[in-house]
């Protein structure tokens, strides 16, 4: 129930994989959003500081999530996939990854740039560590915006191929990260 | 021409013209290197306070002539991307779009148009002022500050301008509040003569 089995993933994959991709949409939309704000917007200081710390918060779920795939191993893709479906969906899982640690690290050098730390919530502040790079908060935001891109445009492919498995070819693979 | 005649015209020509070097203009480099000159801002944050900013990078020269003050000229240019007002993300919008453009417009000119002394160590500068692709008349309140001999050989004379200016004049009308349309800069400018 909880782990994975030779069938399915086990609840907690399912949640972190439900947890992460909620997040990851909601910030895409907010930091779009937030960024064209007006000065005297109610949301003018809220929506970064939330931005900035469920960025922090998804960062670290992140990491304990490739920590508990690693303890718990996902299952074998389901049968009749080809080699080329294999390759391509291992290789958009891993860019996802290696993505969405990126855009959060880029975020972080944004927000740091000038040795100021950032606050999550009130709970901790997560201290500078690089800071002062020449055109550093310039060069992190442009960073942080097409590798944000990149993200969705990627989920988008994998959300696209997942409907592809149900509808078309009428496999498990989607309803394997649903629980059933 | 004989010799002696010679003689005569070069030893006229040494007493004259140290007289006329001392009337011609002196010629100034802002001393940037060593960091005695600052272009720096402020603006009222919504009407509560002073923020205050600075650019970091810029330079220019100017000549001063003290027997006729009124040829005075200046000329700055500004690096707008050297925008510092000690905070990255507020920079980082001061240089995007919505304020200076910096990628479109990278750098920021003054040259002076006119300079009249008005008082004891007061004058007016008239002069252009391109921001953001824009340029227009500004007056700048001058006060001279001091001038004379360094200790290491040179020679220095600094001033203090200050104006100010809507932003909206420059085609920046990002709604900072009803107390926050005009800034003020502060222009402190240490030369080295030349």
């Amino acid at each position: 129930m909880w782990r994975n089995t030779e069938n399915g993933y086990g609840l907690i994959a399912i949640l972190f994989h439900w947890l992460v991709a909620a997040a990851v949409v909601a910030l895409f939309a907010l930091g779009l959003w937030m960024v064209d704000l007006t000065y005297y917007d109610d949301w003018y200081l809220r929506a970064p500081h939330i931005h900035k710390g469920v960025g922090v918060l998804l960062f670290l779920v992140l990491a304990v999530r490739l920590a508990w795939r690693l303890i718990d191993p996902p299952p074998p893709p389901e049968p009749g996939l080809s080699r080329l479906e294999r390759g391509a969906s291992t290789l958009v899982q891993g860019l996802l990854y290696l993505l969405l640690f990126a855009t959060a690290l880029s975020g972080y050098l944004i927000s740091t740039a000038d040795g100021r730390p950032v606050d999550v919530f009130g709970i901790f502040t997560l201290p500078a560590t690089l800071s002062g790079l020449p055109n550093q908060a310039d060069t992190a935001g442009d960073l942080h915006l097409a590798m944000a891109i990149a993200v969705i445009v990627l989920a988008a492919l994998h959300a696209l191929a997942a409907l592809k498995h149900h509808f078309i070819d009428r496999d498990r693979t989607l309803r394997r990260m649903l629980g059933r | 021409m004989k010799l002696s005649d010679l003689r005569a015209l070069t030893l006229t020509a040494s007493l004259v013209l140290p007289g006329l070097a001392l009337a011609a203009p002196e010629r100034y480099v802002i001393d940037t290197e060593g960091a005695h000159a600052f272009v720096q801002f402020r603006i009222k944050h919504l009407g509560y306070s002073w923020l205050y900013g600075r650019f970091n990078d810029f330079g220019g020269t100017f000549t001063y002539d003290e027997d006729d003050p009124s040829s005075s000229q200046i000329k700055v240019d500004i690096k707008t991307a050297s925008l510092d007002s000690n905070h990255a993300e507020r920079d980082k919008h001061l240089r995007g779009s919505d304020f200076l453009a910096v990628d479109k417009h990278p750098t920021a000119t003054f040259r002076s148009t006119s300079y009249k002394e008005t008082g004891f160590n007061k004058a007016v500068m008239q002069g252009e002022l391109t921001l953001k692709g824009v340029t227009r008349p500004i007056t700048i309140e001058v006060q001279k500050i001091g001038s004379g001999p360094d200790p290491w050989g040179g020679y220095r004379r600094g001033f203090e301008g200050r104006t100010e200016f809507a932003l909206k004049d420059f085609g920046i009308d990002y709604n900072l509040g009803p107390a926050s349309r005009e800034v003020e800069m502060i222009l402190s400018v240490e030369g080295i003569r030349q």
